[in-house]
């Protein structure tokens, strides 16, 4: 009994909203105006953020290793680029919820496959059903569009009022918004209780299941969310860009994912967050030097991250932060580690 | 009745080269439980090796092959002991992140080295063209390589199974703490059965060049094909992943012959079947770790 309202009281006491979370927010929204000719640039940041996020919910959470995320993108982004160009569902928020239900969908027939078997298993199905729906986008280009993707998209206003403008603006504050809300419903689901038995699997799934919890069925339900959100993302990327095209398929897009989130961080939440702005930053970095080889940069970074040791690299980026409010406040850092997710 | 046979020497031809290029892969995946995705980068290596030797050095075909398998083996065996080691214990998704980082790293360098465009290296005269037997087309080529990597796989085979190296790998595998407690220096077994994959991948992308292209995303457009040789394969023997290969060559070239039109939709699904009925592979062991 006294081990239950331990359980729950940690459970409320992590659920909190903590000040430097809400400062985070506000940090973000300030950028809306801090930075009024980098619409676009952020737009594209709060996109990767998201669909991070996605990936967060079942790497950080439950601990599956995706190859192949890009596939629930894809299928968001054709799905709402197909949407808007045929007319099908012209109000942008109705068409945004629909191309994350199709991903969703999608997410749910191939849970089955990944919750079979071993890591390797899930790598290489998840990496095959990314290239099968390449393949399938590819051969049926008479409605995808091919190599070209899909041309002319025209969106409509959002909700009848906000009309996308070529700066950008709009898009920002509706990828904003989106991001916002969606952040805050998986805040609600990782520290539920059902977020809690995600832990308990992802630390030893035989023991998770020994204390009665269901693991293939959790395993299940959070892949689908996830494939909701990574279709949510691909279908802001096609709405806020007016373009879909066979790209959003591609390996290095899963791949870049990864390093986003290892960058930030899995198993918080903000780490996908944090991990897109400093990849965005890197990514201009690289490019303003060698334009045409920054997969080589992307590629050390990855290498150097895993030597250096995810943990390591953490707890030094954390150093100085911890340092101030241990100076000003002086209680212990308030900026907890993410949990390493050693075998 | 003809196109069958061709169709099916074609595939076999096609199945043994990917036996070759993934049997290294089978080794590192699947009995050192290491996720190496940086295997085919090593395979591009080799064949790029070959490719620079045959064509600006004017070396013959032949002489080029074991160089492509040694300057392999010697990069496999300089990254696995200064990079790869460290990683061995770690988790899984370090081990992937890291050679997917060493996969671009490698694809950006040789794209940056040799440029982007397909490689094709000079072939002698003997190999080129095909003869007729019974009515069947059957291409030099491919039935060199078919000679090849026979008995290359024989050959592996008794290495595994009669020799005191194969006895003390297949140990190593099983149980490092009592391989190691037994005499057996296990980082070493590793570090050459590691080298000896690579070069064997090296060899592979020499010979592949012809047959699978040769450029600078040859590591990540062949990662898929030998994973699926691995994972449907099972690790418990060499045969596992021989079939393996063998099935995928033979599935690849006769989905492409039949529906062309569905290019390599064939392969993923007849691999997402077998996975769905046997989830350790077709030939695997019941425990994976």
């Amino acid at each position: 009994m006294n081990a239950v309202s331990d359980v729950s009281s940690h459970a409320i006491a992590r659920a909190r909203w903590r000040p430097a979370e809400i400062a985070f927010w506000m940090l973000a929204l300030s950028c809306a105006f801090l930075f009024p000719s980098r619409y676009l640039i952020m737009t594209d940041i709060l996109r990767l953020a998201l669909f991070t996020l996605s990936l967060d919910l079942i790497l950080g959470y439950a601990g599956i290793v995706s190859l192949g995320h890009a596939a629930f993108f894809g299928v968001g982004a054709y799905s709402a680029g197909l949407m808007a160009l045929h007319g099908i569902i012209n109000e942008p928020v109705i068409a945004l919820v629909v191309a994350g239900l199709i991903a969703m969908v999608l997410g749910f027939l191939t849970s089955f496959l990944v919750i079979r078997g071993v890591d390797l298993t899930r790598l290489m199905v998840t990496l095959g059903i990314a290239l099968l729906l390449e393949a399938l986008a590819e051969r049926f280009s008479n409605i995808t569009g091919g190599t070209d993707g899909l041309q002319g998209i025209e969106m409509q206003p959002i909700l009848g009022m906000f009309a996308f403008d070529m700066f950008g603006k709009t898009g920002f504050f509706y990828s904003l918004i989106v991001l916002f809300l969606l952040f805050l419903l998986a805040r609600r689901i990782v520290n539920s209780p059902f977020g809690l038995s995600l832990r308990a699997i992802k630390n030893n799934p035989l023991r998770a299941s020994a204390i009665g919890v269901p693991v293939n069925r959790r395993l299940i339900a959070i892949y689908t969310v996830a494939a909701f959100y990574a279709g949510i993302a691909g279908a802001l990327f096609t709405q806020t860009t007016a373009l879909a095209s066979l790209d959003v398929f591609a390996f290095e897009r899963s791949a870049d994912l990864m390093l986003v989130l290892v960058i930030g961080g899995t198993g918080y939440l903000y780490g996908g967050l944090i991990g897109a702005v400093v990849f965005k930053m890197l990514q201009e970095l690289f490019q303003t030097i060698t334009p045409q080889y920054w997969l080589f940069w992307i590629g050390l970074v990855l290498v150097v991250i895993v030597l250096v040791g995810r943990d390591r690299m953490h707890r030094w980026a954390l150093w100085l932060p911890n340092l101030i409010i241990r100076q000003i406040a002086g209680r212990k850092a308030v900026v907890a580690v993410p949990e390493s997710d050693a075998p | 009745m003809t196109t069958l046979f061709t169709i099916l020497f074609d595939g076999v031809a096609y199945g043994m080269l990917l036996f070759v290029l993934a049997c290294g892969l089978a080794v590192t995946l699947g009995l050192m439980n290491f996720v190496n995705l940086a295997h085919g980068a090593f395979a591009m290596a080799g064949g790029y090796i070959c490719a620079v030797l045959v064509n600006n050095s004017g070396w013959p075909f032949f002489a080029a092959l074991p160089l492509a398998f040694v300057t392999a083996a010697a990069i496999g065996v300089l990254l696995e002991r200064t990079l790869y080691r460290h990683l061995y214990t770690r988790s899984h998704l370090d081990q992937v992140l890291f050679t997917i980082g060493l996969t671009f790293m490698s694809v950006a360098a040789v794209d940056y080295i040799m440029g982007s465009s397909r490689i094709f290296i000079k072939l002698p005269a003997a190999l080129e063209g095909q003869f007729d037997f019974f009515g069947v087309g059957i291409g030099r080529y491919r039935l060199m390589i078919i000679v090849i990597c026979g008995l290359l796989t024989v050959a592996l085979q008794l290495i595994l199974s009669k020799t005191r190296f194969g006895s003390r790998l297949r140990a190593a595998v099983d149980d490092p703490r009592v391989a190691s407690g037994l005499g057996i220096n296990v980082p070493q077994v590793f570090a050459f059965t590691f080298a000896f994959g690579c070069g064997l991948a090296g060899l592979g992308g020499a010979l592949s060049a012809e047959i699978l292209g040769l450029d600078p995303y040859f590591p990540l457009k062949f990662m898929i094909y030998f994973l699926i040789v691995v994972t449907v394969g099972g690790s418990s023997s060499i045969t596992g992943p021989f079939l393996a290969s063998l099935l995928l060559g033979i599935g690849d070239v006769a989905g492409k012959y039949y529906v062309p039109k569905m290019g390599p939709f064939v392969i993923y699904t007849i691999m997402i079947v077998i996975l769905i009925w046997r989830p350790n592979g077709l030939f695997g062991r019941a425990a994976a770790r």
